[in-house]
């Protein structure tokens, strides 16, 4: 059965439970805006699929490998700009700056987003060699930074935009598929988030991902082992930012629009509350997160205009009240996948 | 063009920018070095002190007034923050303390914006103070800026004293080192923790304050500068007020003379519309770059801090 893929078949009962209704309410959100006749239902929910997706791949390197990175946005922001580039060129007809030779760009998905998804995973191989020589706070902090840089160099870019961003005219194109009907856009961001966590799991599961966790326990064990530590905390690091590019080359599509604040640290704050805030270190907590933090923007936002006054303490009550996230609330005990 | 009187300038500049950013860090690096606390909300603290003198200032049309309002309302917010929720998070992963502390940014800019709308406020240097210094001959400088200068490097003469020749000073130094044991000699170190939390809080409105006239005081003010404390802390060694003297220092002059200077010479190599707005990035970026190569040469920082 596909959910045994995902959450394992070892899992406790409680834990199907909740995944499959998950899953369930996720496939069912269309009917539901269609029922209601609230048709931006479905525009919220990609949102929070995309975000999911890039609050799983900062949970695979901070969640299992201990590795807090506060520079997140730089990927999803870069996996963003690969596709608002390219599109922008072709619209234009115009060659690719940074690309030799004379390529016009593209509009096709299958060769916009594994680009996003390559582009995101270099910067993340350049970042994570020279940031995982440190840990602890520094880690977080030299992450901030690399991430800061990368704002600060796209707001320099007069041809993209610079500070205003690059507007998307045309949405990616897939064949046979028409991404700019909002249904059809959400299965397809559905589709690759299932895709995505089924993968991740298996990493997870795998020695790769046992040799991960065992570093977020006890590095210098791991290394008296005989593990290249530096190595597999690199691997796992360029694999989350090759998922977090793939996320950026969605949300550019669901917005129609990619701009350097993708990438300003507050940004990455906000992914790192939805890891923190769905419950880390497994893998549905952050798609948990990712819809209780839009959703509670969303509600708030409808009642007040000044609804951060209440988000903020709820934070500071979530951090000091509920230390395994949501996710720890619904599974209870067994939420210790670490 | 470059000339002795720019460089001066530039120089005073610098040496301005990094008096400020040590007003910030010292305060920041004490509560890490002694509470393992990453207090994303010292950026808080400083534009509350920013809106609390310009209020004051205007109202009372005494500068003086203005920053003493605005040391005790940071320093009792501090306080305040600490003893209600803060204390709770030093045994915790510094995860929990980012989010937590992300959480309190959230609140304090909304409410400043709730109490005192959007706009940004504006505040005049105070007369005594609005005039220009000669010291080289056609070079001009703004005695505004001297004075904040001067308040800096008296504020870090003082903390030096008061780290170095006095009891609190003694205890927190004993506190970073044996926490454990400065408690069972019978410190109350949750008393000691609120004052050190409380001083961090002074400084970062005093910093605050000092700014109002050269910023515009606005709401995101405190996380701009709380980014450059960062990188100042980091740079200088976690935990170390020396570190954080020597880190501002850093930071405010490569900043500074990044920003004077690179138009300058980016307009000698490039095109002079493409110059300006490479420049302008890459004198944002110069400081993120002292930082990575600081953390590469030295993975913990120019200088130790007393406990690690």
């Amino acid at each position: 059965m596909f959910l045994n893929k995902i959450i394992g078949s070892e899992a406790s009962l409680r834990t199907k439970i909740v995944s499959l209704v998950g899953i369930l309410v996720l496939f069912a959100v269309p009917l539901f805006a269609n029922l209601f006749n609230e048709p931006f239902l479905v525009d919220i929910a990609s949102r929070i699929l995309i975000y999911a997706l890039v609050a799983i791949s900062l949970d695979l390197i901070l969640g299992y490998g201990g590795m807090v990175s506060f520079g997140h946005g730089a990927f999803l922001g870069l996996g963003a700009y690969v596709v608002g580039i390219l599109t922008h060129h072709s619209y234009e007809g115009t060659a690719v700056v940074f690309l030799p030779g004379e390529w016009q760009g593209t509009t096709q998905a299958f060769i916009q987003w594994p680009l996003a998804m390559i582009f995101s995973g270099l910067l993340a191989l350049i970042i994570g060699a020279l940031s995982l020589r440190t840990s602890g706070v520094y880690f977080i902090m030299i992450t901030l930074a690399f991430a800061q840089m990368l704002y600060f160099f796209m707001i320099s870019i007069p041809t993209y935009g610079g500070e205003d961003g690059l507007n998307i005219w045309e949405r990616s194109e897939i064949p046979l598929l028409d991404l700019y009907d909002a249904k059809s856009f959400y299965f397809t961001c559905l589709v690759l988030l299932l895709l995505c966590l089924w993968c991740c799991s298996r990493i997870v599961k795998s020695r790769f991902g046992m040799v991960l966790r065992g570093c977020r326990q006890n590095e210098v064990r791991m290394k008296a082992l005989g593990y290249p530590v530096y190595r597999y905390k690199l691997m796992a690091f360029v694999l989350s930012g090759m998922i977090a590019g793939l996320a950026g080359a969605l949300l550019a599509n669901h917005t129609e629009f990619v701009g350097p604040g993708l990438m300003h640290w507050t940004g990455s704050g906000e992914i790192m509350i939805m890891v923190i805030l769905g419950g880390m270190g497994s893998l549905i907590g952050p798609v948990l997160g990712s819809a209780a933090l839009l959703l509670m923007e969303e509600v708030l936002a409808g009642w007040t205009e000044h609804w951060m006054i209440f988000l903020g303490p709820m934070l500071v009550l979530i951090v000091l009240f509920a230390r395994k996230g949501l996710y720890g609330l619904l599974i209870g005990k067994g939420a210790d996948n670490g | 063009m470059l000339t002795i009187e720019l460089f001066f300038e530039q120089s005073l500049n610098g040496l301005q920018q990094g008096v400020m950013l040590f007003l910030m860090a010292a305060g920041l690096t004490l509560v890490f070095g002694i509470m393992h606390l990453i207090n994303l909300a010292h950026g808080s603290l400083y534009m509350i002190g920013a809106y609390v003198a310009a209020s004051v200032t205007q109202a009372s049309d005494s500068f003086v007034l203005g920053i003493l309002a605005a040391l005790g309302a940071a320093g009792l917010t501090g306080m305040l923050l600490e003893f209600s929720a803060l204390r709770r998070l030093y045994n915790r992963d510094h995860l929990d303390q980012v989010l937590a502390t992300f959480g309190m940014i959230l609140f304090f800019n909304e409410l400043v914006k709730i109490l005192w709308g959007p706009q940004a406020l504006f505040l005049s240097t105070p007369e005594l103070l609005s005039g220009t210094l000669e010291f080289i001959p056609g070079a001009p400088y703004p005695s505004y800026r001297l004075f904040i200068i001067g308040a800096g490097l008296i504020v870090a003469l003082l903390l030096r004293h008061l780290i170095i020749h006095t009891r609190v000073g003694m205890l927190i130094r004993a506190g970073a080192t044996h926490r454990e044991m400065v408690g069972a000699l019978g410190v109350n170190i949750d008393q000691l923790y609120t004052i050190v939390f409380g001083i961090g809080a002074m400084l970062a409105g005093l910093a605050g304050a000092l700014a109002g006239p050269m910023l515009a005081v606005e709401v995101g003010m405190g996380e701009k500068i709380l980014i450059l404390t960062f990188v100042v802390i980091i740079i200088g060694g976690i935990g170390s007020v020396r570190g954080a003297l020597v880190g501002a220092l850093l930071v405010g002059m490569v900043d500074t003379y990044g920003r004077a200077f690179l138009p300058t010479i980016m307009r000698e190599l490039l095109d002079p519309a493409s110059a300006d707005t490479v420049a302008a990035s890459m004198s944002s970026v110069a400081i993120y770059v002292l930082m990575a190569v600081v953390l590469i040469w030295k993975p913990r920082g120019l200088f130790q801090a007393y406990g690690s």
